[in-house]
């Protein structure tokens, strides 16, 4: 029998990695890779609880959290090819003409 | 040895391993399909916690589709190089990757520590009837109708909006 | 009873409804902006109406997941009304651009759906779809103009960024679930105080409002503001620093409205959270000194702002929550005033204005300075204008929650602030006259300054009226 807290934990450990991927990586399109493994690390938890609860409602919002990545990868590739074809690159590092 | 344990740390360990080399990746396909394969051990996970219909979907739904759009557009994009990237490590690197550490430590330790009496609970007995089709199916349309609705919206604008950014020609 | 609370929610399906009706036009009809134009304001002044209409007839519908009448149409009124003058003004504006298609009313009135609903859900399920229907719109309208670098790149930022923060609100939202077992708010309200005893759902609040702190503009994921709102075309901005922020703090005040029936518990969430409006306060109002752009200086200055707001969620007592109302609705007329204002003095979106273009303009445009230094008066909170009474209510709940450090740091940077403020007015007035601008005012945008105007003043005359409606419909 495996404790709650070890998915929890397992969760958080997918959690991090997303956000250190986010914070380290300067591809726009492997940042929102790690975006979305920030999302199902989020979905764990949620399943994880409602399956200890004993409790579907959890497991519904992990399927409303399915359709909001879909729809929000569409319009993210969108903005992102937007963006390529004006200016030919996606490393977030070099969008940087709005500064002071 | 119990089946469910190894199972969980197989799946834990290709689920770890798939997310750190994806952030290590050079080559964003290299990442989509690391990607992938992360989402097949939650997949898999979600099956050992007897969601059912979720594990289906999260390989339909990411694996399948979600993911063969980042394929595709990276494709689409058709990126050369990507040097620079892992290559130099700079400061700000460090730093956000002590920070992420940090940042798993203090949840690891919350979870072990301070919520340990929050989250001992055991495993409900009604657990595999709640993740059937039959419960979801009925919550989804009973409870939660509105936000059911309301995530057909979210598609549609999701449908106008990437059709409006991207599309080549707008009259 | 189905037909019943289909009824009670009707300011909802009314608008989805004009939006599914918006698209069919858009797709068999060319050149159907015009028409588009009028159909969407006149569905968001029906609206407007009928939310007004039945605000007394307060029900839960649908197995306890949504809410009608009482505070969430006043909520509603609130967001129709601010969008529908943004909404007025995007004709003028986008004819000028050269870009004026009909998908923009379509994802405009998504957005507002999207904003209703945050207002009026009661299931921490449906805040959380109703703020990605908000931000999804958002992301597409701040890169609306695709060709434009400038509007690409607002794009970018607000959607990565704005994905990176909906990942820590989910995750608040999954603590929450794990420690109350149900993601209703009216239920977690209910037991707020017990909740809080678990150290599981004081951490959910803290990445809840973490989450939220990036769609209400403060610290700590401030720091996209000032590129979004600059690179955004302006109309999209009056909009999204307007009915967005009031959107995002109606949600977070009916989440954390159990909060002011219990005071002890509440302590750790509370100092955190005066600790982000003191932050946002001091960066909002010290960095906007140094700014020269007007749109940015709007922007760190609606940072500013958000920390007062923030101020009332810390106190945590009626009169906190009553005055972030009333304070979110002064914010809005006096901001979609000043923004309309610089949008008339644009000719295209890659210029952006400085103070130098405003120098000396009293000459050319006595009425456009006059109205002008009204808004930063008010925005800076000089007593006879509404922005004056909105800082107060939030300071006095500030002191009668044994918070009166937290007042005194909002009045210093008040003060601050005040500079800021006042450089736009001295530029105006007492600089040489600088190059010929062109001011751009049609019937539509004096329409709206007039509006705003009334309203600034008319809050700052008799700020009671508004105030007791306010408290007689907070539970």
């Amino acid at each position: 029998m495996i404790p709650l807290s070890f998915y929890l934990i397992l969760s958080a450990a997918f959690f991090s990695i997303g956000v250190i991927g986010v914070l380290t990586r300067r591809n726009a399109i492997i940042v929102f890779m790690c975006i979305e493994m920030m999302l199902n690390a989020v979905n764990l938890s949620f399943i994880a609880f409602a399956s200890f609860f004993g409790d579907s409602s959890g497991q519904v919002f992990v399927f409303f959290v399915m359709a909001v990545a879909a729809a929000e990868v569409a319009i993210g590739l969108a903005i992102i090819i937007a963006l390529f074809r004006n200016k030919l690159t996606i490393n977030i590092d070099e969008i940087n003409i709005l500064k002071w | 040895m119990n089946i469910e344990i190894v199972a969980f740390a197989i799946l834990a360990t290709i689920g770890i391993a798939s997310a750190i080399l994806l952030v290590l990746q050079k080559n964003p396909v290299y990442s989509a399909l690391l990607l992938i394969l992360h989402f097949m051990a939650l997949a898999g996970l979600y099956l050992l916690l007897n969601a059912q219909f979720i594990a289906v979907l999260q390989i339909l739904v990411y694996a399948g589709a979600i993911m063969v759009l980042f394929v595709f557009v990276i494709m689409l994009l058709n990126l050369q190089n990507e040097q620079a990237l892992v290559d130099n490590f700079n400061i700000r690197k460090i730093v956000s990757f002590i920070l992420g550490v940090v940042l798993f430590l203090q949840f690891a330790v919350f979870f072990l520590v301070k919520a340990k009496n929050d989250i001992d609970i055991k495993k409900s007995p009604d657990s595999i009837d709640a993740g059937s089709i039959q419960n979801i199916g009925e919550a989804l349309f009973t409870t939660y109708l509105i936000p059911f609705e309301i995530a057909s919206f979210l598609l549609l604008v999701a449908i106008i909006g990437s059709i409006f950014l991207a599309k080549r020609k707008i009259e | 009873m189905e037909i019943k609370s289909l009824l009670n929610i009707l300011p909802i399906l009314i608008i989805s409804l004009s939006i599914l009706i918006l698209i069919l036009i858009e797709a068999f009809h060319k050149k159907s902006e015009i028409f588009i134009y009028w159909i969407t304001i006149l569905t968001l002044i029906f609206t407007t109406f009928l939310s007004l209409i039945t605000i007394q007839d307060q029900s839960l519908n649908f197995h306890d997941t949504i809410e009608s009448g009482g505070i969430t149409n006043l909520f509603y009124s609130l967001l129709l009304i601010i969008s529908s003058l943004a909404v007025i003004s995007s004709k003028n504006y986008l004819n000028r651009m050269q870009y004026h298609h009909g998908e923009y009313y379509i994802l405009v009135m998504s957005a507002i759906l999207g904003m209703m609903l945050m207002a009026s859900s009661r299931d921490l399920m449906l805040t959380f779809l109703a703020l990605e229907l908000m931000s999804l719109s958002f992301y597409v309208l701040a890169g609306y103009h695709r060709k434009v670098l400038f509007n690409n790149e607002a794009s970018v930022k607000y959607f990565l960024l704005g994905a990176f923060a909906s990942g820590f609100l989910l995750y608040g939202i999954a603590l929450v679930y794990g420690a109350a077992q149900s993601t209703n708010i009216i239920y977690i309200t209910r037991e707020f105080d017990s909740l809080l005893n678990k150290p599981l759902f004081t951490l959910g609040l803290i990445l809840l409002l973490i989450g939220f702190s990036f769609k209400v503009a403060s610290v700590p994921f401030h720091m996209w503001v000032p590129d979004v709102y600059e690179g955004s075309p302006t109309v999209v901005t009056a909009l999204m620093s307007t009915s967005g922020k009031i959107a995002a703090f109606s949600a977070l005040i009916i989440s954390l409205y159990g909060s002011t029936a219990s005071q002890i518990n509440y302590e750790t969430v509370s100092k955190i959270i005066a600790l982000l409006a003191t932050a946002s306060m001091l960066l909002g109002s010290i960095v906007a000194l140094t700014q020269t752009s007007l749109k940015r200086m709007l922007a760190y200055s609606s940072i500013a702002h958000a920390g007062y707001m923030m101020i009332g969620v810390a106190a945590a007592n009626k009169i906190g929550m009553a005055g972030i109302i009333f304070y979110l609705a002064v914010y809005g007329f006096m901001n979609i005033g000043a923004f309309i204002l610089i949008s008339m003095l644009e000719t295209s979106m890659e210029k952006r204005l400085t103070l130098d273009d405003l120098s000396g303009i009293y000459k050319t445009y006595p009425w456009f300075s006059a109205v002008m230094a009204l808004f930063m008066f008010a925005l800076s909170g000089i007593p006879p204008f509404g922005g004056f009474f909105g800082k107060y209510y939030v300071f006095i709940s500030a002191v009668k929650a044994d918070m009166t450090w937290l007042a005194v740091i909002g009045v210093i940077s008040s003060v601050i602030a005040a500079y800021f403020y006042l450089r736009v007015v001295i530029y105006m007035y007492f600089r040489r006259e600088g190059e010929n601008q062109n001011l751009y005012a049609t019937a539509a945008e004096n329409f709206i300054i007039t509006v705003c105007v009334l309203f600034v003043i008319q809050l700052g005359i008799t700020p009671g009226v508004f105030l007791n409606i306010i408290t007689r419909f907070l539970p």
